[in-house]
Parts: C-alpha cells; sequence; structure tokens
C-alpha cells in the first residue's frame, strides 16, 4: 500500500478549500436564523442575484472587478434587508410553515424575475483564474481566493459578533427579544440590520462563485441543497457548527469524487446527511 | 422625578391597572406592595412602555412618557430591572452588562461604569467571563441590577429582586438595595417581601386588585394595622 498519495492530499487540499466556501454559505444562513427564527428559503436565489449584480457591473457597466464585487455585495445587502422589511416582517410571528412557504415563494419569484431580466443563457465575467502548481499538486487560484476571502470573512463576522455592541446586541436578541427595549435596542433595527448583513455573506459568496461558476437564473438550485444540508448538519443557527459541519460535507464530497466519481462524492455527502438526521436530528452542535 | 396620574392599563380586554396615581421624587426609595397578581408588574411594565397606558398621565423630570417609544424611554434616566432577572443567558456576564450600556451615551462611560458596578457587586468581576445563565440567583440578581445601573440611570425599577432567593441572598439583595440608595439613587421597588422592603424604603403604596389602596412613609405602614396584619404577619 502507498502511504503517500499525492492525488488524496491535492483531494483532500481541494475539500479544505470547498469547505471554506461551504463554511461562507452557511453562516449568512445561520446568522440570520439564529437571530430571526425564520429560514430564508430563497438565501441561493439572493447569491444568484449577486452573481448577476457583479456581471453587471463588470461587463456591462465596464466597471472595474473590485468595484463590481462590492457592488455585488452592496446589492444582496439591500436585499436581505428589504425581504426583512416587507416580507418576512409582516410573517414574524405567522407559523413556521407559513413562513417556510413565503421564503419559498420568493425563491420562484426571484428565479422568474431573473429569467425575465436576465435571460436563460449562461454569463461569465469573463475572467479565468489560472491554476498554482505546488509541488505535484494542482490548485484552483479561483478556490484558493474563495477559501481565504470566506475564512477572512468568517473571522470579521466573529470579532463583530464578540467585540461590538451591535454584535454583542445581535447575539443577545436571539437569547431574549421581548426585553431589548430595556437596554435601549429597537429589535426592529437589529432584525434589519441582522438581514443586511445575511444579505451581505450572500453577496460575498456571491463574488467568490462568480470565479468559478457560469451565471444563470437557476444557478441557486446548485447551491441551495448543499447549503442547507451544512447548516441542518451543524444544527440550524449554530455558526460554529455550520463552520464544523462544512468542512465535514467538503472532505465527503472531495475525497469521496477523488475515489469514485465528482457525482458520487455528492451522493456519499448525501447518503451521510441522511445517516446524520437519524443518528442526531438536531445536528452536530444544535440543540433545537 | 417620576409622576404617574391617574394611569390604567391592562393586557387586551383584561384590565390590570386601574386609575394609578404614583409619585418618586429624587433621591427616594419608594415601594410597591401588594399580593401576587396585584399589578405590580404591570405597573413598571407601563411606565417603561412595555404597555400602553390606555389611561393617564405619565412624566419623567415633567416631561411626557406617554407617547414614548420602549426602548426610548432608557434616554429618559430610567432603567428596568425586569421581574425574573431576564438575563442573556448564554452571553458572558460582561457581555450582559455591556448590553445595559448599550445606548451611545453610556458607551463613552462603560469602563468607569463597569469599574463602579464590579465595586458593588465583586462577585460579577470574578464571573465576569462566566455564562450569565450558569450564575447561582442571586448572582444573577447582581448581575441584572448591575446592567441596569450600566446605562446611568436616574431612576431605578426593581422588579421583585428577592423572589426565589434563599434567606441569606435576600439579606444580600436588601443591602445592595440600602447601599444604592445610600450613594443616592432614586429606586423604586416593587416586593412581596414587606418586612424587609419597608426597612430600606422611605415610602411606599399598596396595590391590590389593581388599585393603589394605601400610600404613605414607610415607617408608619409598618405600624398601620391592616399592614401588619396581612403582610407582616403580626
Ligand atoms: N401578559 C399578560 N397577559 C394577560 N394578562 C396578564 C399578563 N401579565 C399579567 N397579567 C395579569 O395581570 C394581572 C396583574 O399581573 P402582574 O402585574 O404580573 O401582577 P404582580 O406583578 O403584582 O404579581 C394578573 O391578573 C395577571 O394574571
Ligand atoms: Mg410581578
Amino acid at each position: 500500500m502507498q502511504v503517500f498519495d499525492i492525488f488524496l492530499l491535492e483531494a483532500v487540499v481541494n475539500g479544505i478549500l470547498l469547505g471554506g466556501i461551504l463554511a461562507l454559505l452557511a453562516l449568512g444562513l445561520n446568522l440570520v436564523f439564529g437571530v430571526i427564527d425564520v429560514v430564508w428559503i430563497c438565501y441561493a436565489e439572493l447569491i444568484m442575484l449577486g452573481m448577476y449584480a457583479v456581471y453587471y457591473g463588470h461587463n456591462v457597466f465596464g466597471w472595474p472587478l473590485w468595484l463590481a464585487l462590492v457592488f455585488g455585495v452592496a446589492v444582496v445587502a439591500v436585499l436581505g434587508a428589504l425581504l426583512h422589511q416587507f416580507v418576512i416582517r409582516p410573517v414574524l410571528a405567522a407559523e413556521p410553515i407559513n413562513q417556510l412557504l413565503v421564503t419559498g415563494g420568493v425563491l420562484f419569484f426571484l428565479q422568474a424575475v431573473a429569467t425575465l431580466a436576465f435571460g436563460i443563457e449562461f454569463k461569465n465575467i469573463g475572467i479565468r483564474l489560472p491554476q498554482l502548481s505546488v509541488g505535484e499538486m494542482y490548485l484552483s487560484v479561483a478556490r484558493l481566493i474563495a477559501f481565504l476571502v470566506a475564512l477572512a470573512g468568517m473571522i470579521g463576522m466573529y470579532l463583530f459578533l464578540t467585540r461590538s455592541y451591535l454584535g454583542t446586541a445581535i447575539r443577545a436578541i436571539s437569547q431574549d427579544r421581548a426585553i431589548m427595549p430595556l437596554m435601549g435596542v429597537n429589535p426592529n433595527r437589529i432584525f434589519l440590520i441582522t438581514s443586511a448583513l445575511g444579505g451581505g455573506l450572500a453577496g460575498l459568496a456571491a463574488c467568490l462563485l462568480v470565479l468559478q461558476y457560469d451565471i444563470h437564473p437557476a444557478i441557486g438550485l446548485t447551491f441551495g441543497p448543499i447549503t442547507f444540508m451544512v447548516c441542518v448538519m451543524g444544527g440550524l443557527g449554530n455558526m460554529i457548527g455550520g463552520f464544523i459541519a462544512a468542512f465535514i460535507f467538503a472532505q465527503f464530497i472531495s475525497v469521496g469524487g477523488f475515489f469514485l466519481h465528482i457525482e458520487w462524492g455528492y451522493v456519499i455527502a448525501f447518503v451521510f446527511f441522511i445517516g446524520m438526521m437519524f443518528w442526531r436530528p438536531q445536528g452536530i452542535l444544535g440543540s433545537k | 422625578m417620576l409622576k404617574l396620574s391617574n394611569v390604567s392599563a391592562g393586557y387586551g380586554s383584561f384590565q390590570a391597572l386601574f386609575d394609578t396615581s404614583l409619585e418618586v421624587n429624587a433621591g427616594e426609595t419608594v415601594a410597591v406592595i401588594g399580593p401576587n397578581g396585584a399589578g405590580k408588574t404591570t405597573l413598571l411594565r407601563v411606565i417603561s412602555r412595555l404597555i400602553d397606558a390606555s389611561a393617564g398621565e405619565m412624566t419623567m423630570e415633567a416631561r411626557s412618557l406617554n407617547t414614548v417609544p420602549s426602548h426610548e424611554v432608557i434616554a429618559y434616566g430610567i432603567a428596568h430591572v425586569p421581574e425574573n432577572r431576564r438575563l442573556f443567558p448564554r452571553l458572558s456576564v460582561e457581555d450582559n452588562l455591556r448590553m445595559g450600556a448599550y445606548v451611545p451615551s453610556a458607551r463613552a462611560n462603560f469602563a468607569e461604569r463597569l469599574e463602579r458596578v464590579y465595586a458593588l457587586f465583586p462577585r460579577m468581576k470574578e464571573r465576569r467571563k462566566q455564562l450569565a445563565g450558569t450564575l447561582s440567583g442571586g448572582e444573577q440578581q447582581m448581575c441584572a441590577i448591575g446592567r441596569a445601573l450600566m446605562s446611568g440611570p436616574k431612576l431605578l425599577l426593581l422588579d421583585e429582586p428577592s423572589a426565589g432567593l434563599a434567606p441569606v441572598v435576600v439579606q444580600a439583595i436588601f443591602e445592595v438595595v440600602r447601599k444604592m440608595s445610600a450613594e443616592g439613587y432614586t429606586v423604586l421597588i416593587v416586593e412581596q417581601n414587606v418586612q424587609q422592603v419597608l426597612k430600606v424604603a422611605d415610602r411606599a403604596y399598596l396595590l391590590e386588585t389593581g388599585r393603589i389602596k394605601l400610600s404613605g412613609r414607610a415607617d408608619e405602614l409598618r405600624e398601620n394595622d391592616a399592614i401588619k396584619k396581612s403582610y407582616l404577619g403580626l
């Protein structure tokens, strides 16, 4: 038996890189659920719109890439706030099933709007980053950037939540919403800011994905299910659990794909997910 | 400082507070006593604007509170320690105190007030990194009072701070209230422990079934026959 397999190592490293972006994808959804207790079923469609925003900024308006990327984050942050104000807020007190149906409705609405507005043909921003050879391994620069930015985004979010007044309020409101006014905090404002942050994280994910994938109105279906699985496996609303689950999932996909075929990697990840749901339905670190 | 004139309030169609008038002057410690369900918590909630007054007038330092949003009441110098402490259980003691200093005007004084709270409650300093949910009942009450003090209030509303605590801890809590009175804080305290609260208060109101039945100086009420019989078990 071979002790050291360079291709296996490459698969593991690629899995770690994939884990970074999955963790970032899960973070925004977990933040919103953890604080507001509503699942944005349309989360991946916000990412899709963010990808279009970058494309329009860079390729249609001709802006420099950095500006288009900032624009992408800003657009989705605003969309997150609008989603809260006009869709979530009216159903905050409603049954969870109704909240799911409403945000599910937004999913189809956004897909339809994107199809009408942008057409169904695939678009890409025309930037293809090279492969990097490290020793005998080949790594995608786009994935490496995605990993590093996702990591930086998560560290930034962690510091924000633990070190700032606003971040502390965001953690506090999920524990006792009714007494927040006694602290001088307007709960609606915190919810709105949290939604904008969740949207901003989705926008950041969009910026990283647009470097690797073509854009089309149904691209959300590529990231949505896996994001939800990562969140559920980590314990919905548990940001640290989501982080761990993202890296476990990514290894199943990457290493599983290495031994069999990339599609099988996803199958193994799904089977693992289903098994986990029997064993620990509340998720790795979840309590609900 | 705080003045309520003929205030009524309730929950939906249920009226819990009838025509209540009450006054707290600067520097005073005023108690509201009364049995379970009398409307004491409702009274404090109305003052903090967590529920609306259906009638009557409320003013803080001559400024009307009637239509102030609940999250702006703190800017009038009112801090409310709610019933059952209501700490954020999965935040550390220090983060709970930080939440008390959330309003921008309080943030600037955070470090200085934190020292004052730690001086008042040395236990909180020892436990500052501990999650609030893991504190003992008495420590939680101290943390909740500390959190309210972090906003630098002129008036402190305390809702049954001694409820559910062991006798020796009850003593410690009333000692804290006495200390705050001595330091010049203005306090409106709601209590069922009539014996103890009448020892620390300057004046008191007796609230029964949503109505003020009696009011007067605390030492006088201690000698009042009805209060002696119903609340002091004498
Ligand atoms: N959230 C609520 N909804 C409906 N009724 C309530 C609510 N809170 C309190 N009440 C009622 O209002 C009355 C006064 O309650 P409360 O102010 O909590 O009394 P106390 O604090 O003196 O024990 C009680 O009859 C109680 O059942
Ligand atoms: Mg009460």
